[in-house]
């Protein structure tokens, strides 16, 4: 095996780019005359604009126009969805009228020759507005509009009537805060209508969405649009879908006739492009005498917006991990003064599972049977809530094998009976679970008569090593090395590919590539076989093609000499797939993750000391990147579990702690010792590589294992996170 | 960025001559620039005192070390003179920020740091710091990370810094030069309670700059040690810290220096704890009994009652640790 085919470990192909600082991103594109945008930002979260006092900023240097709702062009909804690829999150457009439903909402837009120009002018606009009320939290909106009905419900036996008649109960309240995904790239639109066309760079998960919701809101056949994004500094879902900045800056492109670049300042990344909703879920367990669960429901609430509907699905795991005869799951939403929400990493999965995950535990505890042991004897062997086979499943050994490596069998199950020093020791595990997932996909893919490859699809490398692995498929099915290899993504006028989200980049987009690249190898051998070409009157059935070279009967050519020799630029190949037969089977990735926590009760001090984590995704299509998905989804599981929460003034909603000093993630020095295993067993029903996906598996459950751990090593149950000082020194 | 005038002198005099009410002094720039682009800064004229030399660390006659205006937190950080003699001084500023932010952070900057306090960095909320006489948001607002000493009805907002929380421990002078002449203010005093009026944080007046920090001088066969909690291992301000500087006769306390960060309005000096300690033996029950009495008048609010115990864990630790050290000492010699 080469080290760069399919499941070797090569480096990235972008990094050198990456590092050394020629990595393209959205605000790095110069374009001709271009401008800057700078927002002017709601400071109420409920209410209307009065009155905009312009006059002071439109006199400021280098001011060219100040967009707001009494002079933004009129454009259209999109009508948002995902099959017809013109999904947004929020629908609402910026500056449709004077009405605020969020704090941080676009009330003005400054359009200046600097972008300092802009950003001073924007902060000399004044808004008056009348204000009421905002909903600055769920209990707030509870308060004030009750539930709606959510998605993904999900009903078997009888749960309730199975809770009480338990042996063993357990029933519990859990929360989880709003996060804000932050990525280090700031979201960014460079937008600018060449020849009555519509181009737009942008820090997008997802450019074929954004070209439909564009050509539906601007009214323009979709061919007028090209959105591109060639490299993102991560995204982690709230580059999933566009938002109002995106709107905002191709407007003003538009009316000021010049390129407009709008770079969304980090403060207004906490309020305009999305979060992870605050949860409230409530899980109610029961087993047998034996310790088999007989009842399991699963019901939360979480916030939406005030102007769109987002669920997050909770229950999206409870439904198929364990065996149980009765389940409820139940997802209902109260609408509050905030940004609408967005997919962040694992949604649903990540708050589910700190819930559903804590309450095994509690469950095992409250039967008296080891957490572990518990797992084991009731991981689910089919989807019960589909009545389906897993197409792979091998939960059970990453359970097995992460408990071995970890130590697990050294616990003494007794609340703080491990010590070193001034610091008790905790264990804790906690399962994890993502659906996989593979969707329809178009790719090229060309064998060049100077000897390169080339493949371009419209799905995108957020950072998660998508370019090195399309480059691998290639080195894998052509026996062309690296240097030779050409792979571009991102960009709307290749072969439509998929979001990157959802972790189905991977087994979407390799198998058109791989079917591509078939197909051009196959128009390879056609030419060479026709009148006139070097394999003239060769069966093409009879004629190889391996490492790049073409040979039948002892004669030998490469795709480079045979090309030439025709004078051909290429052979090409194009594909479609299709995706996932989920008649058949289930899909999902599965995996156990092992914490030892350390806690020093004399100075309220937790730290996460050691991680081990096993993790089923199928095939690794490449072992450096594969491992370092795991590894950053667990120390953003991290953050969650202990750091990461947003928040809103309980008065005026508005968010208190916008910005990288106040809303804390993990640094270097909260890593804790890191042990990923990775079981690689090719999932072949599922794809021709075998590979499910792995970027968000990691961060499922760790908030669990963390908690659980807490409890083990100071007796107390943490149930709302994220795990601060304050909520263990208050429970001690 | 809003527009401003740029002044940079070669000589103090020229920079006082410059420097006027609505003006601010830049040496490393990384709280001014911030607050600046925020808004809640809004000086018509920046001198920068970067042409001014005030880039040394003396050692006076009288044994005490004068700290220039301008010498890093970084370089400050890693003198040889201050690691050996200060050593609390050095880890105090090694806890602080990061790297590149102490690389650029001066000491006079860090001594005028300006509070992290959400209200204040906000411009659309009621602030009294920024905004006399608004109003103050955190008492009724958000304020897990203010102050609980210290606060006033007007201000409850947290002295950033840690450096100065060292500093107060050592104890020292705030070397100001003005158009009518130099004076030395005791380090304890530079600092004001917020009290009436939070928007006046020094003793400084408009034609007054700082051109030293000079500290006593080291205390011989002291111990001491700088404690920082926080919700994260690094790049965080304290929720509660703690200096400390002891020395002991046998198993008695015979001098103690404590000072608190994250938990007050002005780097703390715990005077009536370090009282109770001296003469007294040791041990954790008389660490424990100061700890209680340097909070004696904490007021908590809403979100933070927790900072009382975490303040109180941080001075018994420091004290136990630095009594720890000084026993070792003993043991070895």
């Amino acid at each position: 095996m080469s080290d760069q085919t399919l499941g070797a470990g090569p480096k990235r192909i972008d990094g050198r780019l990456k590092v050394t600082g020629q990595a393209t991103y959205t605000a790095d594109h110069q374009l001709d005359n271009k401008a800057h945008a700078y927002g002017v930002f709601s400071t109420i979260s409920r209410g209307r604009i009065t009155g905009l006092a312009l006059e002071v900023a439109r006199n400021m240097p280098g001011v060219i126009e100040i967009f707001h709702h009494g002079n933004f062009p009129a454009l259209h909804h999109t009508p948002s969805s995902m099959a017809g690829g013109n999904k947004v999150e929020e629908t609402r457009l910026p500056f449709e009228d004077e009405r605020i439903y969020y704090d941080g909402q676009f009330v003005a837009l400054v359009v200046a020759e600097r972008f300092d120009q802009a950003r001073a002018a924007a902060q000399a606009v004044t808004v008056r507005y009348e204000e009421e009320t905002p909903r600055a939290n769920l209990e707030q909106g509870l308060t004030a509009h009750g539930t709606r009905e959510g998605k993904g419900n999900h009903s078997r036996g009888n749960a309730k009537q199975a809770f009480e008649s338990g042996t063993h109960r357990m029933e519990a309240t859990y929360t989880t805060p709003v996060e804000t995904h932050n990525p280090m790239e700031m979201h960014a639109t460079l937008a600018h209508w060449p020849n009555g066309r519509l181009q737009v760079f942008e820090s997008s998960q997802g450019v074929v969405q954004q070209k439909g919701a564009m050509a539906k809101i601007f009214n323009l056949a979709p061919h007028k649009v090209e959105v591109i994004s060639t490299f993102i500094g991560s995204g982690f879902g709230s580059k999933l879908w566009m938002w109002p900045h995106a709107v905002a800056a191709a407007a003003a492109s538009r009316e000021i006739g010049r390129p407009v670049e709008l770079v969304v300042p980090r403060s207004q990344m906490f309020t305009t492009t999305g979060h992870r909703p605050e949860t409230k879920q409530t899980l109610k367990l029961a087993t047998d005498e034996q310790g088999r669960l007989v009842a399991l429901s699963h019901h939360s609430i979480s916030n939406t917006s005030c102007t769109d509907q987002y669920v997050e699905t909770c229950g999206s795991v409870t439904k198929s991990l364990y065996s149980c005869d009765n389940v409820s799951v139940d997802h209902r939403t109260t609408q509050v003064n905030r940004g609408t929400p967005t997919s962040m990493r694992a949604p649903g999965a990540a708050p589910g599972l700190f819930a559903l995950e804590s309450a095994v535990d509690e469950m095992a505890l409250a039967a008296g049977i080891d957490p572990l042991t518990f797992r084991l004897d009731q991981f689910a062997d089919r989807d019960e809530s589909q009545d389906l086979p897993f197409s792979s499943n091998h939960i059970r050994e990453t359970a097995e094998r992460a408990a071995e490596r970890f130590g697990w069998h050294q616990r003494n199950p007794k609340i703080k009976s491990m010590r070193e020093g001034r610091e008790i020791i905790g264990y804790g595990m906690a399962a994890c679970n993502w659906e996989a997932l593979k969707r329809p996909c178009d790719a090229h893919v060309a064998l060049r008569a100077d000897g390169t490859v080339y493949a371009s699809c419209a799905t995108q490398d957020i950072g998660t090593g998508t370019y090195t692995i399309v480059a691998q498929t290639l080195v894998e099915l052509t026996g062309v090395p690296f240097e030779r290899i050409e792979v571009e993504l991102g960009d709307t006028s290749y072969p439509k590919g998929p979001i990157s989200g959802g972790s189905w980049t991977t087994a979407t987009t390799l198998p058109a590539i791989a079917e591509a690249t078939r197909h051009a190898i196959m128009e390879l051998k056609t030419r060479a076989v026709r009148s006139g070409g070097p394999f003239d009157g060769v069966d093409v059935a009879s004629l190889n093609f391996e490492n790049g070279v073409l040979s039948h009967n002892g004669k030998q050519m490469s795709f480079a000499e045979v090309l030439s020799s025709m004078k051909l630029a290429n052979a090409e190949g194009d594909a479609h797939t299709e995706g996932a037969d989920t008649s058949k089977y289930s899909y999902r990735s599965f995996g156990t993750h092992f914490v030892e926590v350390r806690w020093d009760p004399l100075l309220a001090n937790l730290r996460v000391a050691r991680v081990v984590s096993a993790i089923d995704v199928g095939r690794v299509m490449n072992e450096k990147t594969a491992r370092n998905q795991v590894e950053g989804a667990i120390v953003m599981g991290l953050g969650m579990a202990m750091f990461e929460h947003t928040e809103y003034d309980p008065r005026t909603a508005r968010v208190v702690n916008n910005n990288y000093a106040e809303y804390l993630v993990p640094v270097h020095a909260d890593q804790p010792e890191i042990d990923v295993i990775l079981l690689d067993y090719p999932d072949t029903a599922f794809n021709e590589f075998g590979a499910r996906g792995i970027g968000e598996i990691g961060i499922t459950g760790l908030a669990a294992a963390v908690a659980n751990a807490v409890y083990h090593a100071t007796g107390i149950r943490v149930r709302d996170l994220p795990i601060t000082k304050e909520r263990l020194m208050a429970g001690a | 960025m809003r527009t401003f005038e740029l002044t940079r002198p070669t000589a103090i005099g020229d920079a006082l001559e410059h420097h006027g009410a609505r003006d601010a002094f830049i040496g490393g720039g990384t709280n001014l620039i911030d607050l600046v682009k925020l808004g809640v800064m809004r000086p018509e004229q920046v001198v920068d005192i970067n042409g001014l030399g005030l880039d040394d660390i003396e050692t006076l006659d009288d044994g005490r070390v004068s700290i220039g205006a301008r010498v890093s937190n970084a370089d400050l950080a890693r003198d040889d003179r201050i690691m050996r003699d200060y050593p609390v001084l050095s880890q105090a500023l090694l806890s602080g920020a990061s790297t590149s932010l102490r690389n650029m952070a001066t000491t006079a900057g860090n001594v005028m740091q300006r509070t992290r306090c959400p209200y204040f960095r906000d411009t659309a909320m009621p602030c009294n710091k920024r905004s006399p006489g608004s109003g103050c948001s955190a008492l009724t607002g958000i304020n897990r990370n203010h102050a609980v000493l210290g606060g006033s009805e007007a201000c409850i907002a947290v002295h950033p810094s840690d450096m100065c929380v060292a500093m107060a421990a050592i104890g020292g002078t705030v070397v100001l030069e003005g158009r009518k002449g130099q004076r030395e203010v005791p380090f304890a005093d530079f600092h004001l309670l917020p009290e009436r009026h939070p928007e006046k944080e020094h003793d400084l007046h408009d034609d007054e700059m700082i051109t030293h920090v000079i500290l006593d001088a080291p205390q011989a066969g002291a111990a001491s040690n700088y404690l920082k909690l926080r919700d994260r291992a690094s790049y965080e301000f304290a929720l509660a810290s703690c200096a400390a500087i002891l020395t002991l006769d046998g198993d008695t306390v015979s001098s103690v220096r404590l000072a608190l960060g994250g938990v007050a309005t002005k780097p703390w000096r715990a005077l009536d704890a370090e009282a109770a300690l001296v003469g007294m033996e040791a041990t954790t029950d008389s660490f424990e009994h100061a700890a209680v009495l340097a909070f004696q008048g904490a007021v908590p609010q809403s979100g933070n009652a927790f900072k009382v115990t975490l303040g109180q864990q941080a001075i018994v630790r420091s004290l136990r640790d630095a009594a720890r050290a000084l026993k070792a000492q003993g043991d070895r010699s």
